[in-house]
């Protein structure tokens, strides 16, 4: 096979200051037609460098300064703005990670993917429009008519996604470049989009680079695999090579890293409960007046769950099954309906403002997103003192604890003085748990604490919270959309679909003998199963 | 990146600055260089300007020097603008705060509070408060900063409507801090550039409205303040129109200062929204 897509040493040079010279170097690629090539790296990689790089699609500053990026034989580097305007789309096609921003919110589906037609060809409206209808029916979209008549947000991610891809294969482009499609997508629909894909692949014979850092992703789509470190490929071969026998250290590394999917032999919990959620409810009701034509969206319907002291419950679900709202009910963030919540014999729910101030102490949350979550204009140790010192500790002695606290999390006791945006996001995450735990709660609850990290730095924060969990007899609730994450983490696990827990149980009876078709629909999207599980065998 | 540094990026933003010094350098070289009182007869009436070296800027229509009144002018214009900037972004600090962050009926009663205050012309509830209330310097200040807080408010407000939600303020919370210190200790740095920016708009339109007020004759006439010559000059203003323009130079070109600093500051705070 001739490769149709040639990448040949090609660097990408950042602008002064940058914390690397170079965003690519000397980066030698190729595709051909018929074939998937993922390139996977974890964030900085250079990995959404080298589509923009092709598509010449470089922030302002970032320039080419090496090598030649060659399309059916042409040297796309030395090409004008014009001619690279022909290429891009009807050439050269490229989807995005999250289609909700790449669509334009006030033109319609059908519109969107019409444009293509119009300024690539001179085809009438109506053959346009037929186009359009056979596009959306070619991506499986439910109910094509309507589709093309919907505005991006009247559809759901996956459905926007498709929409995406529609536009994207409009003019049969040789190659299709996929910056990370399903990363913003539930596993279910994750699942669906990447069979899309293979499928239009196979059929049409395109070309594809698939831009991810989920080796699970990896294993169930790719042909050929580049690994990017960097900005540096470090590693190429076809799927079986660099998965099974990965021959550079960053890819063992980076394999080795990845959660396996089968769970570890259970530990031994003590049979006494710590929290205890009985009949806990949460609506939402919008619009309507006085009650009439109102929505209402029962985010948490009828919770109740017990987490065994020292033990780790994990909660998991999709986006909307109500997983983060009922953790921000365990910390009152949110006040629920009905129901009670039962930490060493208090009934959380029912306290007032004030005296759940005072039980702050016991139950404390780490967040999803390291960035959002501190304070971008307070010093790290001012983060996590600042909890101590509202519990009545003087200032001198909450910042000498959080001293203690950084380097119980494994950070550098004299880094109390920088501010957050000083830290990567690793790092940060790890403030956020050294600022949870200098109250010395008894319940921790974790939402989404690893989702925003890359998969090395993931294994790191999973490593430190079960060394905590054992150090300091932590009790969790452990919230994550990431099986593998909860199948490493978890004693017991709880599903969540559209409020209602539809399965809970030791984590290794639901995993492994699931018996709810949801829970089993779940795990059978997971990405290369088959993957996790033969690292399972060979550890 | 330093914030002085992208500061001193922009030509306007430094044009902006120098000239700010330099009323600011009118201001504090007032006492030194003109040391009698500029409200004080001190020659011929209308003498015009650059023809007798003792009045530079020429006389106005008593023979009070134009120089000593623009110079000392400036110390009013300055301190009206700054006191009158820091009363008006306090108010509306502390109503779009407790607004933002409490939302409900709090927010709905603040809300309609500003809403009142904006509906009136500001001038004319100006007029009014100096009508009540007299027209000394200091009246005339707060009367400013009382009719010139609503925008501020609603800003404010913006920004803790879309920051109250943010993951730090619930992980503040969930630390059990109390509202006042989520507030003013959580949100509130993180809500202030966009007002800070803002106050230089403020600050403008304070100069503006007292030149106004002046023009009306409604300042306090026992200043030495631009509007108050510009409202003299107005008898004479087809023939010595220079009793009028030079006070008003100066102050189109306080207002311009201000303002470029204030485009300065936005541009040096939210480097991202500037096209690169």
């Amino acid at each position: 096979m001739t490769p149709i897509l040639v990448l040949d040493q090609v660097s990408v040079k950042l602008p002064k200051g940058a914390d690397r010279s170079h965003a690519m170097e000397e980066v030698t690629l190729s595709v051909a037609a018929g074939e998937i090539l993922c390139v996977v790296g974890e964030s900085g990689s250079g990995k959404s460098m080298t589509a923009n790089a092709i598509m010449r699609l470089l922030p302002g500053g970032v320039t080419l300064d090496g090598g030649r990026i060659l399309f059916e034989g042409r040297d796309l580097a030395g090409v004008s703005e014009a001619e690279m305007r022909k290429v891009r789309g009807a050439g050269i096609a490229m989807i995005f990670q999250e289609p909700m921003t790449a669509l334009n919110p006030l033109r319609t589906i059908g519109d969107q993917i019409g444009e293509m037609f119009e300024i690539h060809t001179d085809l009438a409206k109506s053959a346009i429009r037929a186009r359009v209808q056979a596009l959306l029916e070619e991506v499986r979209i439910p109910d094509p008519l309507a589709a093309a008549k919907a505005y991006p947000h009247e559809l759901s991610g996956g459905q926007r996604q498709r929409a995406m891809i529609a536009m994207a294969l409009a003019l049969d482009p040789k190659v299709l470049i996929a910056d990370e499609p399903t990363t913003a997508l539930d596993v279910t629909t994750q699942a669906q989009i990447l069979e899309l894909i293979r499928d239009l692949q196979r059929r049409k014979g395109t070309a594809v680079l698939f831009i991810t850092h989920d080796f699970g992703v990896v294993a169930e789509i790719a042909d050929r695999v580049a690994v990017m470190s960097k900005g540096r490929v470090v590693e190429q071969g076809t799927v079986e090579a660099v998965l099974d026998n990965p021959q550079h250290a960053y890819t063992q590394q980076l394999i080795a890293a990845v959660p396996p999917l089968k769970a570890p032999p259970p530990r031994a919990i003590s049979d006494e409960a710590i929290l205890t959620i009985d009949h806990v409810s949460k609506t939402y009701r919008t619009g309507g007046f006085l009650g009439r034509g109102q929505r209402v969206t029962h985010a948490v319907k009828d919770v109740s769950l017990v987490l065994p002291k020292g033990g780790t419950l994990g909660i998991v679900g999709e986006s909307g099954s109500g997983k983060s709202t009922l953790a921000r009910c365990l910390v009152r963030l949110i006040d629920p309906e009905s129901g009670s919540i039962w930490l060493s014999g208090r009934d959380l729910a029912s306290l007032s403002k004030e005296e759940m101030r005072a039980e702050t102490r016991n139950i404390q949350m780490v967040f999803q997103d390291p960035f959002a979550s501190l304070n971008p204009r307070h010093k790290a140790g001012e983060l996590v003192a600042q909890g101590l010192i509202v519990h009545g500790t003087p200032r001198a002695g909450a910042l000498k604890r959080a001293r203690d606290l950084f380097s119980l999390v494994g950070l550098d006791p004299a880094a109390i003085d920088r501010f957050p945006h000083e830290f990567s996001g690793g790092q940060r995450q790890r403030i956020g748990l050294a600022r949870a735990l200098a109250l010395e709660p008894k319940v921790l609850v974790a939402d989404e604490p690893v989702s925003a990290l890359d998969v090395s730095v993931q294994a790191q924060v999973l490593k430190l919270l079960a060394d905590l969990r054992a150090r300091l007899g932590l009790s969790i609730v452990f919230i994550t959309h990431d099986l593998r994450v909860a199948a490493q983490v978890c004693d017991l696990v709880a599903v969540m679909k559209s409020g209602e827990v539809v399965e809970a149980g030791p984590i290794a009876d639901v995993f492994g003998n699931p018996q709810h078709a949801y829970t089993r629909a779940l795990l059978a999207s997971i990405p290369g199963r088959g993957f996790g599980l033969k690292e399972a065998v060979l550890a | 990146m330093g914030f002085v540094k992208l500061y001193f990026r922009s030509p306007p933003a430094v044009i902006g600055l120098i000239l700010l010094l330099l009323v600011l350098g009118m201001a504090a070289s007032a006492g030194w260089l003109y040391p009698k009182d500029p409200l004080a007869l001190a020659g011929r009436p209308l003498i015009w300007p650059f023809t007798n070296p003792r009045f530079l800027l020429g006389t106005d229509n008593s023979g009070r020097d134009i120089a000593a009144q623009i110079f000392h002018g400036a110390r009013i214009s300055l301190q009206i603008g700054l006191v009158a900037t820091v009363i008006s972004v306090l108010i509306g600090i502390t109503i779009g705060a407790f607004a933002g962050y409490y939302g409900g009926w709090t927010d709905t009663i603040l809300m309609r509070v500003t809403e009142a205050f904006q509906t009136l012309p500001n001038f004319l509830l100006l007029l009014v408060l100096v009508a009540v209330f007299g027209s000394t310097i200091t009246t005339v200040t707060l009367a400013i900063g009382i009719v010139s807080w609503p925008a501020s408010a609603r800003l404010t407000r913006a920004e803790f409507l879309s920051l109250r939600n943010r993951e730090f303020v619930q992980a503040g919370r969930t630390l059990g801090l109390r509202d006042a210190s989520l507030i003013f200790r959580e949100i509130l740095p993180n809500a202030l550039p966009p007002v800070i920016v803002y106050a230089s708009v403020v600050m403008a339109i304070a100069i503006l409205l007292e030149s106004a007020l002046a023009f009306l004759k409604l300042s306090d006439p026992n200043v030495a303040s631009w509007g108050n010559l510009i409202g003299i000059g107005r008898d004479v203003l087809r023939v010595q129109w220079y009793v009028s323009a030079i006070p008003g130079v100066a102050i189109l070109i306080t207002v311009l200062a201000v303002s470029l600093v204030g485009q300065g500051l936005n541009d040096a705070l939210n480097p991202r929204l500037k096209g690169r």
